[in-house]
């Protein structure tokens, strides 16, 4: 909670502000100057975004930079913001792909330019929204809010079937939404019913879990609207159509931030929300991800479109997080997390390189190309990187977040290990079968002519160089140094774990001894005399001990030998400013403001 | 020293970068240059390295060095370090010695390639990762290098990639290897999962190995047979052998490096390593020796009928990586480590100097083609017979000291049959080998005018590293010997690595290593003649077959077109390799590809069937209740409003609009009403 800056709104909106002006400032006979300005709006929100790591207290488990204004009393709606580290992880691969979508339109998209950028624009707000609200209903909103500009681009920009694949999309995945609405409102409903307060608002609804019989229909609804979007076999088949048809940039948006929606639902709702049902699902669920993670790869396998084939790779990829979450252990989410981002990194890069090389000979089709590494050497640098990248080799990210997603599963149930191990051998199956396709053999391209070389392809010029460079970068970034991420998820995690124990147990007891917990009728819920969050905010207090405790040990021994002992002294050594308050005792802890 | 250590992989990698980044840019020279001097930079600091070891106490030669940790989480925590002991050093020695003499020979071999500079980067990133192998201090670090290695190896086999061969091959060496990395991979978690619930949370071998006491036999016989899964990738043994001939596609001196030297030989340096586990599974052991052996006679047998040179070689190191396993699958750790090294020394000599031959005849590799060649090229043929003499295990040539010892071994460890097969084995690798040395150097040229017009040695460049290898493949099994044998200089420079596995592998072989001891002194000496014998047998029946002054006094039957008329079937098994290959297509990959294809039938015909046969469903609904809206609904009210109409067209008759008609309608309702009335 930063002296009253309402950060989380204004990123948020940020957006909004700038796709207006494009649609109404904006003269759009000039388009590069609409480029440009797309681009620096989306690199400004991106910097906004940086805020967050800046400011981000690592030892906090709970929501940070909360906002929270009644909305609509009577109905126990509020405008309630937050992020912890789950959240500000995927804010930020939000922020970095869209500017990667600015860029990977720039020549891509040439009609009707205004609109174009707007709902690119457009759908970051609302994916921000997503990953940012704390109450279900403003959840909700966004939810469904994101669909239309994505709908939108797919349907206008997409390729020769995008209408087709804009209605399935849209119909597909609002089929499953209204299911989570009317999840939504029967968890509002039956929580009412049972504590006296009807509220959307998480920081309740957290704390005090329904009665399991009734999680187990919620769950089934959630699961439906969640599960279509990851997507989740056999709810997938939109994806491969979505993802052909729309242009570049919709692409990768949907891989990197639209398909992570799902699976944070999952994280961030229904487990601590139905913790009984989420356990009492979890063997299905690891079972689901298994088959989609083999199955997805064997449909790959069989793939004779490049985009189409990586499209059909986010089914297995998506699997893989989803057999994570489902381990319920703090590895296997680890693993599921990292592997959202990774699968952000990986798939959107690979899709941005499917569109380079469609940008310049209009041919996806994997039989038409070979031996590109000649033309294109730099281009095939940072494809393989890609591959590697995705098919999870040592030192890149996908190695780290595939081995937590294993560790994870091991400990839930050893014999998944060996379906997901199976699905990793089979994604370096098909995707170095595809780099071999394409890169290796005799030169061979679309519009080469006769004489195969003749014309030869023109390598990345320094746009596309940059935006290739900033995906390797975060590639080995991740893999070689994973910690920076790690330590600033494991907090977040861990309480989410915890309150699955803890909410399972509490709601089991609810039902049993049938007793409401009736709080204060007028709706002016008081965390402070809620046990549960005080007994939260004391392990919160635990954890912030151990934490102080190990720093004061580090900090003796800097005092001995003078070598910094953990990055704070590094940094302090490097920063000697007067730093009063050195172990954020001051900043304050899990409470939401009212 | 130990402080940089660091150094030594780091080095390669500098080059790579720089390789790799701005090779393109800069001259040949500069770019071979560069990759040669960060080699040699290497192996001056790991000589320093290995001097020092040896200068330590026994007790103290162990060390291990961590510079930043890795993944830190939970139960889980990882560094990047290394451990530094006589192994490690040892390998280090090899990979950085032989590696730089390799990398000075492409700088010949390479010149005229257009990818020099790729090249040389690849090689680099390779040497890099082959030494985060065996120097890393823990089995993820281990595991970085494994799969660092596998990818090298994949862009240096497909480094032709125009080749259509070459890039398959490529991609098969990858696949493969991933086949044997998922029992790699299982095995590692297996033992850190059963390690973890004993509060072992470290992956660090000094940690495992200090805690095995945690596992039962069962889980380590299944984690050993795990690990040995992925080696049999890696060091191509059977059943997963089938990548490392078509190898071959790659350039000769990364065959030699990788494909002979280093790469392959990690399988062996994974199961020394562990030999602590290994101890602990004596039936994985016995899997171990028994695969190594049987590998090493069935790839023999294949190398007899090959015809181009560097798959006589590919088999041959086949064959020869199947001795180390059975080497150490008997506990034999110092015998297999020793036969490690010198068959690097020779195999990467022989594999040089096919390089060398292949570039004095313009490509060809077809050893049918050749023949007479030491008259044109004598370092080079003086040199590749060094090497054959040492392969083929002939005094005092290093392969002898390192093979006998194996075989030694075994029989002492009362192992007789493997100890059989490998004499036999050794009897086929004369006899192969030497098929090669007299087809490829003697007797009449078979190349055309053109080629043999062109016949050259090979420049100085070339010929230097071939003759430094010869040397070191002649003298390296005294030199090392010393090393390796018991009760001499520096004695037991290897065994305080392998003393928790010798001493255990000891126990389990209780009363055969008595008997071992009886047997010990003039046995030794037998053996030792007898396998002498074999080989000589073998060069000897060679010599009848293919070199020209031997070849008068060989029977009539005895000519290789005979033996192969007369053993047709077997002659074309051999040759077709077994058939293995286009087993595997049948068996495993087509099923594969084709049940790929059915799952993309399924998806787009069952499940997406589905939810178009919805969207269609729902059409069809709409479509109906539409005609139903507008026949029946509709109807209903356009019928009312007809009848309506009709009825109104009915009664519109009486407004007649005549005041008559009204008047007399009048009258008569008039009448009636008091009609009615009155009546009622």
């Amino acid at each position: 909670m930063t002296a009253g800056m309402p950060i989380l709104s204004i990123l948020i909106f940020f957006p909004v502000i700038g796709a207006l002006f494009i649609l109404f400032v904006m003269n759009k006979e000039r388009a590069e100057e609409i480029r440009w300005v797309a681009l620096i709006i989306s690199a400004v929100e991106f910097l906004i975004s940086l805020y967050l790591p800046f400011t981000f207290d690592r030892h906090n488990a709970g929501f940070q930079w909360v906002e929270k204004t009644v909305w609509i009393k009577r109905f126990g709606m509020n405008y309630y913001l937050g992020a912890d580290g789950v959240s500000m992880l995927l804010v930020l691969l939000t922020t970095f792909v869209t500017i990667v979508c600015v860029l990977a339109s720039w020549r891509d998209i040439s009609i009707k330019l205004k609109g174009y950028m707007s709902l690119l624009l457009l759908v970051e707000t609302c994916s921000l929204g997503i990953f940012l609200s704390l109450d279900l209903f403003l959840f909700y909103i966004f939810w469904e809010a994101v669909l239309i500009p994505m709908v939108f681009i797919i349907g206008i920009w997409g390729g020769m079937r995008r209408l087709y694949s804009a209605m399935k999309f849209f119909i597909f995945t609002f089929v499953g939404s209204l299911f989570m609405l009317l999840g939504i409102i029967a968890l509002y409903y039956y929580h009412g019913k049972m504590t006296g307060v009807y509220t959307f608002d998480t920081a309740i609804l957290f704390n005090n879990p329904i009665a399991p019989d009734m999680q187990f229909w919620i769950f089934i609804a959630f699961f439906l609207g969640f599960a279509v979007k990851v997507p989740l076999f056999p709810l997938h088949t939109w994806l491969p159509d979505a993802h052909t048809e729309a242009p570049t940039a919709g692409s990768i948006v949907l891989a990197a931030v639209l398909l992570k929606l799902g699976t944070y639902g999952f994280l961030r709702f229904s487990l601590p929300l139905l913790p009984n049902a989420s356990m009492s699902f979890a063997p299905l669920m690891m079972f689901i991800s298994s088959v989609a993670i083999i199955y997805g790869a064997l449909v790959t396998i069989a793939q004779k479109d490049m985009k189409k084939l990586v499209a059909y790779s986010s089914v297995s990829h998506m699997g893989f997080v989803m057999l994570g979450i489902f381990a319920l252990n703090l590895e296997g989410l680890k693993g599921s997390l990292l592997q959202m981002v990774n699968h952000g990194i990986s798939t959107g890069a690979l899709f941005l390189m499917v569109g380079m090389i469609y940008e310049r000979t209009h041919d996806r089709t994997i039989a038409s190309y070979g031996g590109l590494f000649k033309p294109v050497p730099v281009y095939g640098t940072f494809f393989l990187i890609t591959v590697l990248s995705s098919m999870g080799f040592p030192s890149t990210n996908g190695f780290i977040g595939e081995l937590f997603v294993l560790l994870g599963t091991y400990k839930a149930n050893w014999a998944y290990v060996i379906p997901a191990v199976i699905g990793v051998l089979l994604g370096a199956a098909y995707l170095l079968w595809l780099f071999q396709r394409v890169f290796l053999g005799e030169v061979l391209h679309p519009g080469a002519g006769a004489g195969a070389g003749r014309h030869p392809l023109k390598d990345l010029g320094l746009r596309e160089t940059l935006t290739a460079l900033s995906f390797a970068v975060l590639v080995f970034w991740i893999g070689i140094c994973p910690r920076s991420i790690l330590d600033v998820m494991e907090p977040s995690l861990n309480r989410i774990v915890r309150q699955v124990e803890r909410n399972s147990k509490k709601a089991a007891e609810n039902s049993a001894s049938a007793v409401a917990l009736v709080l204060s009728a007028e709706n002016s819920y008081n965390p402070q005399n809620d046990p549960d969050v005080e007994r939260g905010y004391q392990e919160h207090q635990e954890d912030y001990q151990k934490t102080k405790e190990r720093r004061e040990r580090d900090d003796d021994a800097q005092r001995q030998d003078g070598q910094p002992h953990n990055e704070e002294q590094w940094k302090r050594n490097q920063y000697p400013q007067g730093d009063n308050d050195p172990y954020g005792v001051k900043k304050s802890h899990d409470q939401p403001q009212n | 020293m130990i402080e940089l250590a660091w150094l030594i992989p780091m080095l390669p990698f500098t080059g790579a970068v720089i390789n790799g980044f701005f090779g393109s840019r800069m001259p040949k020279k500069t770019v071979g240059l560069i990759a040669c001097l960060v080699m040699a930079g290497a192996f001056i600091i790991s000589s320093s390295l290995f001097i020092k070891i040896l200068s330590l106490p026994v007790d103290q030669r162990s060390i291990e060095v961590t510079y930043f940790t890795w993944i830190a989480s939970g139960a889980f925590h990882l560094d990047i370090g290394f451990l530094i002991d006589p192994l490690s050093t040892l390998m280090i020695m090899v990979v950085t010695g032989v590696g730089l003499l390799i990398h000075i020979y492409s700088v010949g071999y390479m010149h005229e390639d257009k990818g020099f500079w790729r090249y040389f980067a690849y090689l680099n990133l390779f040497v890099f990762f082959m030494l985060m192998l065996v120097l890393g201090g823990n089995y993820l670090v281990m595991f970085l290098g494994w799969e660092g290695v596998g990818l090298c190896s994949f862009l240096l086999i497909g480094f032709w990639y125009e080749k259509k061969s070459a890039s398959d091959a490529g991609k098969k060496a990858f696949v493969v290897n991933r086949i044997g990395d998922f029992g790699f991979v299982l095995g590692l978690f297996l033992l850190f999962w059963t390690l973890s619930s004993h509060g072992v949370t470290s992956l660090d071998y000094k940690t495992v190995f200090a805690s095995l006491h945690h596992i039962d036999t069962a889980t380590i016989t299944v984690i050993t047979l795990l690990l040995f899964v992925g080696a049999t990738g890696k060091s191509a043994q059977l059943p997963l052998y089938v990548w490392l001939p078509d190898a071959m596609e790659g350039p000769t001196p990364v065959s030699a490096l990788i494909h002979a030297a280093t790469m392959v030989t990690a399988g062996v340096y994974m199961i020394a390593r562990n030999n602590a586990l290994y101890a602990m599974a004596p039936i994985s052991g016995e899997v171990v020796a028994v695969v190594g052996i049987c590998t090493a006679l069935f790839a023999a047998t294949i190398g007899l009928v090959q015809n181009d040179i560097k798959k006589v070689l590919a088999y041959s190191t086949v064959s020869q990586l199947g001795y180390m396993f059975a080497a150490v699958g008997l506990g034999a750790y110092t015998a297999g480590v020793f036969h490690l090294m010198t068959h690097a020394f020779f195999k990467g000599l022989m594999f040089l100097g096919s390089g060398s031959v292949i570039h004095a005849m313009g490509g060809e590799q077809d050893m049918r083609k050749m023949g007479g060649l030491h008259k044109h090229m004598k370092i080079t043929s003086v040199t590749f017979i060094i090497g054959a003499l040492a392969i083929a295990g002939m005094p005092p040539f290093s392969g002898f000291w390192s093979k006998d010892e194996i075989l030694w071994e075994a029989f002492e460890k009362g192992h007789t049959i493997i100890w059989a097969m490998g004499l036999l084995t050794a009897f086929l690798t004369a006899f192969y080998m030497f098929r090669q040395v007299f087809m490829t150097f003697t007797g009449e040229c078979r190349a055309d005018r053109h080629t043999q017009e062109h016949l050259h040695e090979s420049p100085k460049i070339m010929t230097v590293p071939l003759i430094i290898l010869a040397i070191l493949a002649a003298a390296g099994g005294i030199v090392g010997i010393s090393f390796f044998e018991e009760g001499t200089a520096a004695h037991h420079f290897l065994s305080p690595v392998f003393e928790q596995g010798g001493h255990a592998a000891a126990n389990v072989g209780g009363h055969v290593a008595q008997n071992g001891e009886a047997l010990h002194g003039g046995m030794e000496a037998i053996l030792m003649a007898v396998s002498v014998a074999a080989g000589l047998c073998g060069i000897f029946l060679a010599g009848l077959l293919y070199y020209a002054p031997l070849k008068k006094y060989a029977p009539s039957f005895w000519r290789p077109e005979v033996i192969a008329a007369a053993f047709k079937p077997v002659y074309a098994l051999l040759y077709n390799k077994y058939y293995v290959d286009e087993m595997y297509d049948h068996i495993i990959v087509n099923p594969i590809k084709r049940f790929c294809g059915w799952c993309l039938s399924f998806d787009l015909g069952i499940i997406d069937g589905i939810v178009n046969g919805a969207a269609w469903t729902t059409r069809l609904w709409a479509w109906l209740l539409h005609k139903f809206d507008i026949y029946i609904i509709d109807g209903v009210i356009n019928s009312a409003a007809t009848f309506t109409g009709y009825n109104s067209g009915f009664w519109r008759r009486l407004q007649t609009g005549r005041l008559q008609n009204y008047a007399l309608i009048f009258v008569i309702g008039l009448l009636i009403i008091v009609g009615s009335a009155l009546l009622g």
